[in-house]
């Protein structure tokens, strides 16, 4: 049994959450009908006023919102407050180079933060702890998301940010951090690092790890858990809900609590988008019932999971979420940053170049490497070395500017690569996720 | 002036030359001289052949990616320098040469080379004012046996 942020919450009884949900739902399906002219139309064509509104349950007459109606509406078309009340805005990588960019006023932080300060206590962070945030600062959720969530618990930040390797490892050793907040995959480069460098993990002060930001399997957090000598904590969310927070788990580790007093959580059949009894696997659907910047109604994730309302031996009553175990688009997620194979594509056209592709995406020394394998063209073809060193150097420059993510480029013959009849399988994830 | 050369992109997977060889072989094309380049990944495989422009649809039907590309073909004093002086001529003109690859011809003391460069004309005219004899495709056959 841990501590609790917000008891009143984390423990509350269902009757009340439903009534809490309930009465922030009919406000919110108010003010994006009042302030979003592109959910007032979506109501209008579905027939539906605010008045329709009388409770949590009523959400399932609501139309859905997906990715593409962020980017259709870029940058501040779905914000719901004029610009004096917004305070934060952050975003994240998008397709053909446009990011979703997201906004939050004074209030959607605090209950942003709030989502990490639970998490935080749920892992067994107190005001006394050094907690070391090792993801990266700037317009990813990551580092901010966990650093104000630390300092709204009451505990000491210390905002490494990511990379410098050997910096984070001094920082373990020299400022004694208590919790470590980073990817997976980072952790587990800490980890490489503290055993070369011939340092006993058991003997830091470090406990407990909240790890984030991209798919993790269950031996990779056995894997974390020896490397680190702590209790490896899964945390989960994304910038258009909030970031980093949205679910957290406890010490139970059997799903992760999902703060649905500000985020209302749907499993829906991908397909029909009829909604999923509670234990049945389905695309994860949110609704930012507290969030004044930027509501989203219904909100499709494509993160395929499923959610249980019953009690978890922890105490809290918070509905929980299984880890996802997939997404129901093609997205992938690479060291953290999200990259949909149609973006590689766009890339590959914009060179002049054939789209016969494939994306392979392996874990070299516990990072995620991504590799393009495009087939020769015409187009791009020489006969000197320096010619075609040229074109991979091209390629490579554009995905990263692209996908803001580095990646390998391997040219074959063409027609080396699968053809495909119906829907193409463009990815080979070696991961293991 | 100037020599065709067959220039076809291979990966670097066993028997991918054997594949492409027989492909040629089964249209009797006479390959006369060959070079590859290569690197991790991949190879130029750059050949001289009697029929190029037919030989470069035989490799593009089999859906290879292949090119033809201009070359000069130069004929040398087969012995010590010989090579040395004509790349002294180019060098002193200020053209780089990008790739190279020699060929001992049938032709007692005589040696051909082939030589990539960036400007084909300007070599052309150094060399010939330099008093080096250039190949035409047919030279380059019309040895054979000889």
């Amino acid at each position: 049994m841990g501590e609790y942020f917000n008891k009143g919450i984390e423990a509350a009884s269902r009757d009340y959450l439903k009534a809490l949900q309930s009465a922030k739902l009919i406000k919110m399906v108010q003010s994006c009908y009042e302030n979003v002219p592109f959910y007032k139309r979506l109501l209008d064509e579905k027939g539906i006023e605010p008045g329709d509104i009388h409770s949590i349950d009523d959400i399932v007459k609501l139309p859905f919102t997906v990715k593409q109606d962020l980017r259709d509406n870029y940058p501040y078309g779905l914000f719901a407050v004029p610009k004096e009340k917004l305070v934060r805005i952050h975003a994240s990588s998008g397709t053909t180079g446009k990011q979703t960019v997201v906004g939050y006023t004074q209030a959607d932080l605090d209950h942003w933060s709030e989502g990490c300060a639970r998490a935080l206590t749920a892992a067994g962070a107190t005001k006394s702890d050094f907690v070391h945030v090792a993801y990266g600062y700037g317009l990813f959720t990551g580092g901010l998301g966990l650093h104000y969530g630390a300092e709204k618990l009451g505990a000491i930040v210390i905002p490494a940010s990511s990379g410098n390797t050997a910096r984070q490892v001094q920082i373990l050793e020299d400022f004694g951090s208590n919790i470590i907040c980073c990817t997976p995959s980072y952790a587990l480069v800490i980890g490489e690092k503290l055993k070369s460098a011939g340092i006993d993990p058991a003997g830091l002060p470090l406990r407990a790890g909240i790890f984030g930001a991209e798919p993790w399997s269950d031996n990779m957090r056995l894997e974390i858990e020896k490397t680190l000598a702590i209790k490896a904590y899964d945390i989960y969310g994304l910038s258009e809900i909030a970031g980093p927070g949205v679910a957290y788990e406890c010490s139970e580790q059997n799903g992760l609590h999902i703060c649905e007093d500000h985020y209302y959580p749907e499993i829906v059949d991908p397909d029909t988008l009829e909604p999923l009894p509670d234990g049945t696997f389905g695309e994860l659907v949110f609704t930012c019932i507290g969030k004044e910047a930027l509501p989203l109604i219904r909100y499709r994730t494509r993160d395929i999971t499923a959610i249980t309302r019953e009690k978890c031996a922890c105490g809290r009553t918070l509905v929980r979420m299984s880890k996802p175990k997939g997404r129901s688009d093609d997205m992938l997620i690479i060291r953290g940053v999200n990259v949909f194979p149609s973006q590689v594509e766009h890339v590959i056209l914009s060179l002049g170049m054939e789209p016969n592709y494939q994306i392979v995406v392996d874990k070299e020394k516990n990072l995620d490497v991504m590799t393009v394998r495009v087939e020769m063209s015409d187009a791009v073809f020489s006969d000197e070395v320096r010619g075609i060193e040229d074109t991979q150097r091209k390629l490579c420059a554009a995905l990263q500017e692209t996908l803001g993510l580095s990646a390998k480029v391997h040219l074959v013959e063409p027609r080396s690569l699968p053809r495909f009849e119906g829907k193409a399988v463009r990815v080979i994830d070696n991961r293991n996720i | 002036m100037l020599i065709k050369q067959l220039s076809i992109f291979v990966e670097n997977k066993a028997g991918r030359l054997a594949d492409i060889t027989s492909i040629l072989a089964r249209k009797n094309v006479d390959i006369r001289a060959l070079s590859i380049a290569d690197t991790t990944d991949y190879g130029i495989l750059r050949l001289i052949v009697n029929e190029p422009e037919e030989a470069a649809v035989l490799i593009r039907e089999e859906g290879l990616t292949v090119s033809l590309t201009d070359v000069l073909g130069i004929s040398i004093p087969d012995e010590p320098g010989g090579f040395s002086s004509a790349l002294r001529v180019l060098a002193d003109a200020g053209i780089g040469v990008e790739y190279a690859y020699a060929f001992i011809t049938p032709k007692k003391g005589k040696a051909f080379v082939i030589i990539r460069v960036a400007d084909n004309d300007a070599a052309v005219k150094v060399l010939t004012d330099s008093g080096i004899q250039l190949l035409e495709q047919e030279d380059i056959f019309s040895y054979n046996g000889s």
